[in-house]
Formats: C-alpha cells, sequence, structure tokens
C-alpha cells in the first residue's frame, strides 16, 4: 500500500515535470511572452473587478441580514443607550456610506478604464481643489464624531456621584470573580494583598472593622434595577477586564489599581427574558444546543473576563441578576457578612 | 503594454553609459561572501524575501490551527496531533495554553517579522538604492548585520516554539504581570525570556536597518533626484525608517525593564501581587506603564507596517494606470502627517486601562486626525484609476486590493478612535477585524504587490501571470472572508484570545460565523501554495526579464539585467524629472523614464 502510495507520488511529479517541460518549449515558439497582458487579459480581470464588488456587496448585505439579529440586544443600562445612538448614527450615516461609496468608486474605475492598446491615459497629475475637497469632508465628518463622542465620553466616564449608589466591588483573579458588597455600615473595609490566603481570599484587612460586615459573592451577584451601581475594580494576579457587554461596560482590573466604572440598569432579568429580540436570540442559541445535544438556556447577564490572563481566560465568567430594589433587599439580607464567614 | 522598448532605446538622452570609468569589483566573490555574508543591497533584500516567506508560512500555519479549534472546539485533527505532539495537543485537541502560544507567536511573526522585517528589509533594501540612483546602501557591512540579526531573532522566535513549556503566550502585547510571572502562565517561563531575547535582537536589526535607509536616501543621491523627485516609495521607506528609529529604542527599554522584572527582582510593573499561593514583594510599579512604552511604539508600528505597502501601492498604481499619481505632493505630505501624527496617538489602546477620561478625550483627538490624511491618500489613489488605461498585472491587482481594505479596515478604525464607542468594542473580535484588514489585509497585499512588480529585479526571471491572478483572487476572496464576518463576532460581544466561544451558552448561536471564518482559512492557506510554487518555480525558470517590463519611469529599470555591484555599469544615471511623467501630453511613449532630459519649455512634476 505504501509503495503504491510512493509511486503514485513519484509518478505525478514526472507528469508534472513533462508538463512544465512541455510549456517551457513551447513558450519559446510563442511571439507575445506569458508575463504580458493582453487586451483581453484586462477585459478580463477588469470585469472580475466588477463582479468582485458585486458578490463583495451582496456578500456584505447578507451579513447584516443574516448576522444583525445575533448582535448583543439593544442597551440594558442608562448609558448604552447613548453608546447605540452614537453607533447607528456612525455606521449609518458615516461609515457604511463610505465603506459603499468608496469601494464602489474604486472597482467602478477599474472596470470602466481597464486598459487598452488603442486607450491613453488622461495626463492629471493634481488638483488644489480636489485635494482641499477630500481634505475638508473627512475633517467636517470627524468633527462630528468627536464632539458627540466626547461629549458622552465625559459624561459615562464622570466619577460616580449620584449619593445614592451602590458600590460593589469585582475582584478578578485566575479564573473567576468575586463581587464585594459594603453590607450594613454602607462602607468597604480597607485591603491588603499580603493578607490574602484559603480564608481571606480578597484580601481584606483584617483589622479593618470597616470590612468585617463586607459581602462577598462567587458565580451570581445581583444589583437593583434603576440604581446606579458604582463597579470597582481589583486584580490579584495578571490583568483582567471587567466586561459587561450587555451594560456597555467595560473596564480593565489591573494588579496594584483600583478602577471604576459606573452604571444605571435599566432593565430587570426577568424583564430581558420576555424582550422579543431576546426571545428569538435565545431561540437561536438553543437550536445549536439541541443540536449538539445540549439542554436549553434561559437568558442570563454576565460579566466576562476580557483581557488575556492565562488558561482559562475563555473560562472566566459570572452571572449578574438584575432584579426590583425589593428582590434585591432580600437577597442581600440572606448573605453572610465576612466575619461570619471567617469564623465559621 | 504599450509600446516595447529596446535597453538602448530607454538610455536615449544621456551617454554616460558607455564609458565604464568606474570599476565594479567583481573579484574574488566566493560563495560565502556571495550567498551569507552578503554586503550586497539586492542580495540582502533577497534574503530578507526569502527569510520573511518562509516564517509566514509558519505563522500562516499556526493561524489555520487555531482557527480550526475556534469553528471546531473538541474536534479531534490528526495533523493537529502530528504538528504539536501529544503535549500540546493530545488526540489530536489543542491544549488551552498551546492555543495562547500560537495566538502570540503567530501575532509576533506577522507584525514584526513578516511585516516590519520582512516588508520593508525586502524592499527598502532593493528599491532604496536602485530609485535613489546610489551604488549601494551607505553601510553594507550595517545593512549584512541588520539581515543576520533579523535571521538570528527569526531563529529564536522559532527555537522557542520547541521547548518544554512552550513559547510565549501572553498575546503579542506580552502585557505583564502575565507576561512577568512564571506562576501565571507556562509561556512565561523560558519562552517569554527568548521572546524577549529574540525581540531584543530584533530591535537591533531594524535599527541598523533603519539608520541605513534614512542616510543612504539623505545622502546618497544621484545628481538631479531632488527630494521632490523621489518616487513615494522611497519617500515611504524614509518616514518609515524614522518612525522605526524614534520608536523602536523605546520598545527595546519597555523589553529591557521587563526583563528585570523577571529575572532581576525589580518592580517596574509589578505591584500588589498574589500569585502560585503567596504574596510577591514588589511594590510601587505599574502595568500600565509597560502599556503606555508598548503601544508608544506599537502604534507608530502598524505604520511602519503599513507605509512601505502604501509607497510600494503608489509606485504600481500609478504606473500600471498609465498616469502619474495623483497629487503627489499631497501624497509626501499626509504621509509626514501620518508619520508625526502615529506617535501622538498610542493612547487609544488604552481607553479601558482607567486612564484619566481627560487624557483619553486628547488621544481620541489626535486619532481621528489621523484619519484625515489617510482619508487623503485613499483618495488620491482611486483618482489616480480615474481616465487611467489600467493594465491588471498581478501587481497592480494586490494594489487594487489593499486600497479596498485600507478603507474597509480605515473605517471602522474610526468608530474605534471614538472612546465612547471603544468601551463595549475593546477587545472583541471587533478590533480583531479591524486589524486584520488593515495589516492581515493590506500591508501584506502590499507585500504581494511588490514581489509581483519587482520580481524581475530581484531576480531576473518573470513570475507567471495566470498564476498570479489565480493567487489574487484566492487570496483576495478568502482574506475578506475570514475577517468580515468577524465584525459580527464583536458586535455579539465575543472577546479575543478565547480558546473556545462554546464553553457557555452565550455565543452558541455564532457557531457558523466561525466556521466560515475557518473555511476561508483554510482555502485562504491552499491559495498560498499556488504563490510559493509560482514563487519558487520562476526564480529558477520563470521567463527571462527584459530591462523594463513594465514600461516604468524610476531608475532601476535603467539598470542591466543583472546583478552587479554597484547597480550600474557605467557612471550613475542622472535625474532630470520626476517619476510620474506617464502619458505625458506631446510625448511619443506613454512613459517618460526619469534619466530623459526635459525638452526645452517642458515641466517638471506633473504640470504641463
Ligand atoms: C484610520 C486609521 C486608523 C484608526 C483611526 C485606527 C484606530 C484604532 C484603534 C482606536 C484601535 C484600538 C482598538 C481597541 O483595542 O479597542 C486600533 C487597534 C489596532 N489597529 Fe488601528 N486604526 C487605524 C488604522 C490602522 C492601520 C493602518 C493599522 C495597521 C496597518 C492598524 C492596526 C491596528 C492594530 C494592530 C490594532 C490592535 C492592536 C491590538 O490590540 O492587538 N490600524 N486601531
Ligand atoms: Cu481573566
Ligand atoms: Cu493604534
Amino acid at each position: 500500500m505504501k509503495l503504491l502510495v510512493l509511486l503514485a507520488i513519484v509518478l505525478l511529479i514526472i507528469a508534472g515535470h513533462q508538463l512544465l517541460r512541455i510549456i517551457e518549449l513551447s513558450r519559446g515558439l510563442k511571439k507575445t511572452k506569458e508575463w504580458q497582458l493582453t487586451n483581453s487579459d484586462n477585459n478580463l480581470m477588469g470585469r472580475g473587478m466588477l463582479i468582485f464588488m458585486i458578490l463583495f456587496f451582496v456578500f456584505f448585505f447578507w451579513q447584516i441580514l443574516r448576522w444583525r439579529e445575533r448582535a448583543l440586544p439593544s442597551s440594558a443600562s442608562e448609558h448604552g443607550f447613548k453608546i447605540d445612538w452614537l453607533w447607528d448614527v456612525n455606521m449609518n450615516y458615516i461609515v457604511i456610506p463610505v465603506f459603499l461609496i468608496t469601494n464602489f468608486v474604486l472597482f467602478w474605475f477599474a472596470y470602466k478604464y481597464r486598459g487598452n492598446t488603442n486607450n491613453k491615459a488622461t495626463f492629471f497629475a493634481h488638483s488644489n481643489k480636489l485635494e482641499m475637497l477630500w481634505t475638508v469632508i473627512p475633517a467636517v465628518a470627524l468633527a462630528f464624531i468627536i464632539i458627540f463622542g466626547l461629549k458622552y465620553w465625559n459624561e459615562i466616564m464622570a466619577d460616580a456621584s449620584d449619593p445614592n449608589r451602590i458600590t460593589v466591588e469585582l475582584y478578578a483573579k485566575q479564573f473567576d470573580w468575586t463581587a464585594r458588597y459594603a453590607g450594613k455600615d454602607g462602607k468597604l473595609g480597607t485591603t491588603d494583598y499580603r493578607q490574602i490566603s484559603g480564608s481571606n481570599s480578597v484580601g481584606m484587612d483584617t483589622s479593618d472593622v470597616l470590612g468585617h460586615d463586607d459581602i462577598l459573592v462567587k458565580n451570581e451577584f445581583h444589583i437593583p434595577v434603576g440604581r446606579e451601581i458604582e463597579l470597582l475594580m481589583r486584580s490579584r494576579d495578571v490583568i483582567h477586564s471587567a466586561y459587561l457587554p450587555h451594560f456597555r461596560a467595560q473596564m480593565n482590573c489591573v494588579p496594584g489599581l483600583v478602577t471604576a466604572f459606573k452604571f444605571k440598569p435599566v432593565k430587570t432579568t426577568e424583564e430581558m427574558r420576555k424582550d422579543p429580540y431576546v426571545i428569538q436570540m435565545m431561540a437561536g442559541i438553543n437550536k445549536q444546543r439541541e443540536k449538539e445535544g445540549k439542554e436549553p438556556v434561559i437568558f442570563d447577564y454576565l460579566l466576562l473576563c476580557n483581557k488575556i490572563c492565562g488558561a482559562s481566560h475563555f473560562n472566566m465568567q459570572m452571572n449578574v441578576v438584575v432584579e426590583s430594589e425589593k428582590d434585591y433587599n432580600v437577597w442581600l439580607a440572606k448573605q453572610k457578612p465576612v466575619k461570619a464567614m471567617a469564623s465559621k | 503594454m504599450g509600446t516595447k522598448h529596446t535597453a538602448t532605446e530607454l538610455e536615449h538622452g544621456h551617454a554616460t553609459h558607455h564609458d565604464h570609468a568606474h570599476d565594479h569589483d567583481e573579484h574574488h566573490e566566493t560563495f560565502v561572501s556571495k550567498y551569507v555574508f552578503s554586503m550586497d543591497h539586492k542580495m540582502i533584500s533577497r534574503q530578507f524575501l526569502i527569510t520573511a516567506v518562509i516564517m509566514a508560512c509558519v505563522a500562516m500555519t499556526m493561524s489555520v490551527i487555531f482557527r480550526m479549534q475556534l469553528a471546531w472546539p473538541g474536534e479531534k485533527f490528526a495533523f493537529v496531533n502530528a504538528l504539536l505532539g501529544d503535549k500540546w495537543a493530545k488526540d489530536g485537541i489543542l491544549d488551552p495554553n498551546m492555543y495562547l502560544a500560537l495566538v502570540t507567536i503567530h501575532g509576533t511573526i506577522m507584525v514584526f517579522m513578516v511585516l516590519t522585517g520582512g516588508l520593508s528589509g525586502t524592499f527598502a533594501n532593493l528599491l532604496i538604492p536602485y530609485q535613489v540612483g546610489a551604488r549601494d546602501m551607505a553601510s553594507g557591512f550595517l545593512n549584512m548585520l541588520s539581515y543576520w540579526f533579523f535571521f538570528v531573532s527569526s531563529a529564536l522566535m522559532l527555537g522557542s516554539c520547541f521547548i518544554e513549556d512552550g513559547p510565549a503566550s501572553g498575546g503579542w502585547t506580552v502585557y505583564p504581570p502575565l507576561s512577568a510571572l512564571p506562576e501565571a502562565i507556562p509561556g512565561s517561563k523560558l519562552g517569554m525570556t527568548l521572546w524577549l531575547v529574540s525581540m531584543a535582537v530584533f530591535i537591533i536589526s531594524s535599527l541598523l536597518g533603519g539608520l541605513n535607509y534614512i542616510i543612504t536616501v539623505i545622502n546618497l543621491r544621484t545628481k538631479g533626484m531632488k527630494m521632490t523627485r523621489m518616487p513615494l516609495t522611497v519617500w515611504a521607506f524614509l518616514i518609515t525608517a524614522i518612525l522605526g528609529v524614534l520608536s523602536f529604542p523605546v520598545l527595546f527599554s519597555c523589553a529591557l525593564l521587563l526583563i528585570f522584572d523577571r529575572s532581576m527582582g525589580t518592580s517596574f510593573y509589578l505591584s500588589d501581587i498574589y500569585i502560585g499561593g503567596r504574596p510577591l514583594d514588589n511594590v510601587g510599579g505599574s502595568p500600565i506603564l509597560f502599556e503606555h512604552l508598548f503601544w508608544f511604539l506599537g502604534h507608530p508600528e502598524v505604520y511602519i507596517v503599513l507605509l512601505p505597502a502604501l509607497g510600494i501601492t503608489s509606485e504600481v498604481i500609478s504606473t500600471m494606470s498609465r498616469k502619474p499619481i495623483f497629487g503627489y505632493r499631497a501624497m509626501i505630505g499626509s504621509m509626514l502627517a501620518i508619520g508625526f501624527l502615529s506617535f501622538i496617538v498610542w493612547g487609544h489602546h488604552m481607553y479601558m486601562t482607567g486612564m484619566n477620561p481627560f487624557l483619553g478625550s486628547v488621544f481620541v483627538f489626535t486619532t481621528l486626525l489621523i484619519a484625515i490624511p489617510s482619508a487623503v491618500k485613499a483618495f488620491n489613489y482611486i483618482t489616480t484609476l480615474w481616465k487611467g488605461n489600467v493594465q491588471f498585472t498581478p501587481a497592480m491587482m494586490f494594489s487594487i486590493g489593499l486600497v479596498s481594505s485600507f478603507i474597509s479596515g480605515g473605517v471602522t478604525g474610526i468608530i474605534l478612535a471614538d472612546s465612547a464607542l471603544d468601551i463595549n468594542v475593546h477587545d472583541t473580535y471587533f478590533v480583531v477585524a479591524h486589524f486584520h484588514i488593515v495589516m492581515g489585509l493590506s500591508a501584506i497585499f502590499g507585500m504581494f504587490a511588490g514581489v509581483y512588480h519587482w520580481f524581475p529585479k530581484m531576480f531576473l526571471r518573470m513570475m507567471n501571470k495566470k498564476l498570479g491572478f489565480l493567487h489574487f483572487w484566492i487570496t483576495f476572496i478568502s482574506a475578506y472572508g475570514v475577517f468580515f464576518p468577524q465584525h459580527f463576532l464583536g458586535l455579539a460581544g465575543v472577546p479575543r484570545r478565547y480558546y473556545t466561544n462554546s464553553n457557555f451558552p452565550m455565543f452558541d448561536n455564532l457557531v457558523d460565523i466561525n466556521e466560515i471564518c475557518t473555511a476561508f482559512a483554510i482555502i485562504g492557506a491552499f491559495g498560498q501554495v499556488v504563490f510559493l510554487f509560482n514563487f519558487f518555480y520562476s526564480m529558477f525558470r520563470g521567463e527571462k526579464a527584459p530591462q523594463n517590463p513594465w514600461n516604468s519611469n524610476t531608475l532601476e529599470w535603467t539598470t542591466p539585467v543583472a546583478h552587479i555591484h554597484g547597480n550600474w555599469p557605467g557612471k550613475l544615471p542622472v535625474v532630470h524629472r520626476w517619476a510620474y511623467d506617464y502619458s505625458k501630453p506631446g510625448q511619443e511613449h506613454d512613459f517618460v523614464p526619469q534619466t530623459v532630459p526635459l525638452a526645452e519649455g517642458e515641466h517638471d512634476g506633473g504640470e504641463h
């Protein structure tokens, strides 16, 4: 068997070699060289450019039609609406038109002005007017992008100032998240990474009494709808990134620093589950899961790690539950404070 | 292709050709001095190219492996096991650590070895002396060193793939503490050390090369070659080299501090870390410092990658449209603007690090400014085609492909530059799509265009046209096919550098998108076999190159079809006009080489 394969390969090589010889010999006889372009080459490739453009645009719209409904649902946080609005305006009125028009003109010119031995190109080396035009137009479009972008950016990134806000600390380590709540006193205790141990996983400073009533949760954390949430982020080992795509929120977790991001959830998990868009999205997910023999799931907000952090970077999430303030308080009351856990 | 010219016709206008005043030292060439430790820019250029082609093949194979993992996680692939062994791919299932290692080394090789070393090394070396009319680089010796440092660096990078704990695996940006702490990931043991050494050597290579390019352009231009007559290729290589010389030293210090942190117990980048069951002593450092230093190089780097490709394209598009490049001076101006601005935009990679929002605003502003000269360039390319007589050589097709992808990738850059919008797509596949379309398509296409266009000067033979067409279409279609759908993964919130997207339900409905990307990646990879065959076959058996196959104006086509020391057998050519007199009214042919004197009353530089 192996011999046969070997033989076949040898024969193939010989055949290929002979074929090349013939081609090489025959090209000595031809007047035009293989590498020289003919009018028919130019016609063929010029048309190819046009056909490519059509296929490219068809592919583009096909993707939009097919995959539009797999994009994240519309924002579940207040500031996220601004981001979504700005995204749509930029995309629909600037990015996509520019992409379509300039690509169209490019391929159209390539097709229209495909070479021919009878043609002569027009000597047209520059035009101040035109060059001015396409310096000024992008500048105007960009001015719009900058003005709105920065307005929203500054609003979104301003320090949390709502006196009614709830502060939650997200603590990242390889490869999971811990959320810490302030407890009854409303204040988070200070931390000291040197005190990290099996029973003090987030490195609370045990001498700080403010921390004794702090609450630690894993796997899932709850927040109330309609209240400003201030997230503070820390990391134990390497850089992670707290990514909450449904809330349009992201911030890196950097060892040695405390970073922050604030947002106000506007839809509870239950409301999201009833949202028609989310329902069709989950149907898509469950269809695929059925194919793979996995059990169906329902929608949950997720916190993901979005900065490469090691082997299980892909497997570092935490559920987020958004609920009414009442449910939230009930849930919070059931959680045990740190002191109680440590002494257990 | 218009009318054909003989070699002697081309030299009309200056008779200097016939006196052999210059003695070209062809004495005692040994194999070693000619092919190995050569100081000749043409040979060094070929060495760079072939090394880069090999490195690109390795990096591409890596990408096929991890793309298959993404499309069919948990599937067993015998060939993956055959390539990686039982340790990294037991039963043919890729190990998560190896996944990250492959992503890291793929990125590093592509960005640095292929698109920086390979692209600049090949074409700046080949074209600067040829196109400015110099006998060689300013320092042949440093040029030789530049290649051999590049070779050592590439070899180290490849070698690091074969060690016990695997190569570096913290991503091509190697952010500490992940890259600093051996406990954090196996790739941060010896693999990371080798990565850093390899990069340090690479930086030396790049600096030696860059200084040489700058000095050659400034000092060795032939008579009449004013700066404003230089082809845009040379301008692009010059600006690229300046960017490299100013920014690579910063990467060097960045890497050096990381080496200190890793092996000498310093704390430049480390603070408050608990890992491997114990708290580390390091306090006071900051990983953010690393990011600043890295991206201070990193952003200019993306233009170091792109500008040479744009330079090549300018030349090819003008020649093959048989028209002057539109807005020559605007092209130079925009390259200078891009070069300058690229030093003050690096913060756009760091919006989400917790930087002061005001600082972020400044970077938004500068980053969006850079889009203006980029747009000017794109429009000028398109206008060059207008009313041209477009000759679709494979080089021209790749150049048109470059312009298309530069637009498609550039417009998403505008979105990412807007910090408010970046919040939700930073580090997702939207970014992956953006930078692959500008680097993996545009810059690579520029490199292909250069190879097809200047192959006759490099290897004195022609590449096969039909295979070139085939290669172009497979590459163009599959490259867009791989990366365009990734925008939609980004819109669905898929983070990058995930070993699999099916570990939890959120992304289960995106399986088919991942499969499409992977299918195109495999097709595209096979398409490169066409190129490899054409490249190596034509090198030895292609048709003999004529003097000036593309009826081009630049000086390299006045050199004899042979590789001789000193490039021109007689005196150096004298330049009388800019490089873009194509289809000039009142001229006999549709091109006027730079060596042809201006006629009475004729204007230079596009006026007529
Ligand atoms: C119009 C011009 C461009 C703008 C405004 C722009 C903007 C940006 C921004 C803001 C990011 C950061 C995105 C993020 O991480 O969230 C980015 C990433 C990137 N861009 Fe561009 N870009 C432009 C052109 C280019 C070009 C021409 C190249 C290369 C040839 C390039 C290569 C990259 C790379 C490699 C990254 C990702 C690096 C990484 O995180 O691994 N960009 N770009
Ligand atoms: Cu992580
Ligand atoms: Cu950048």
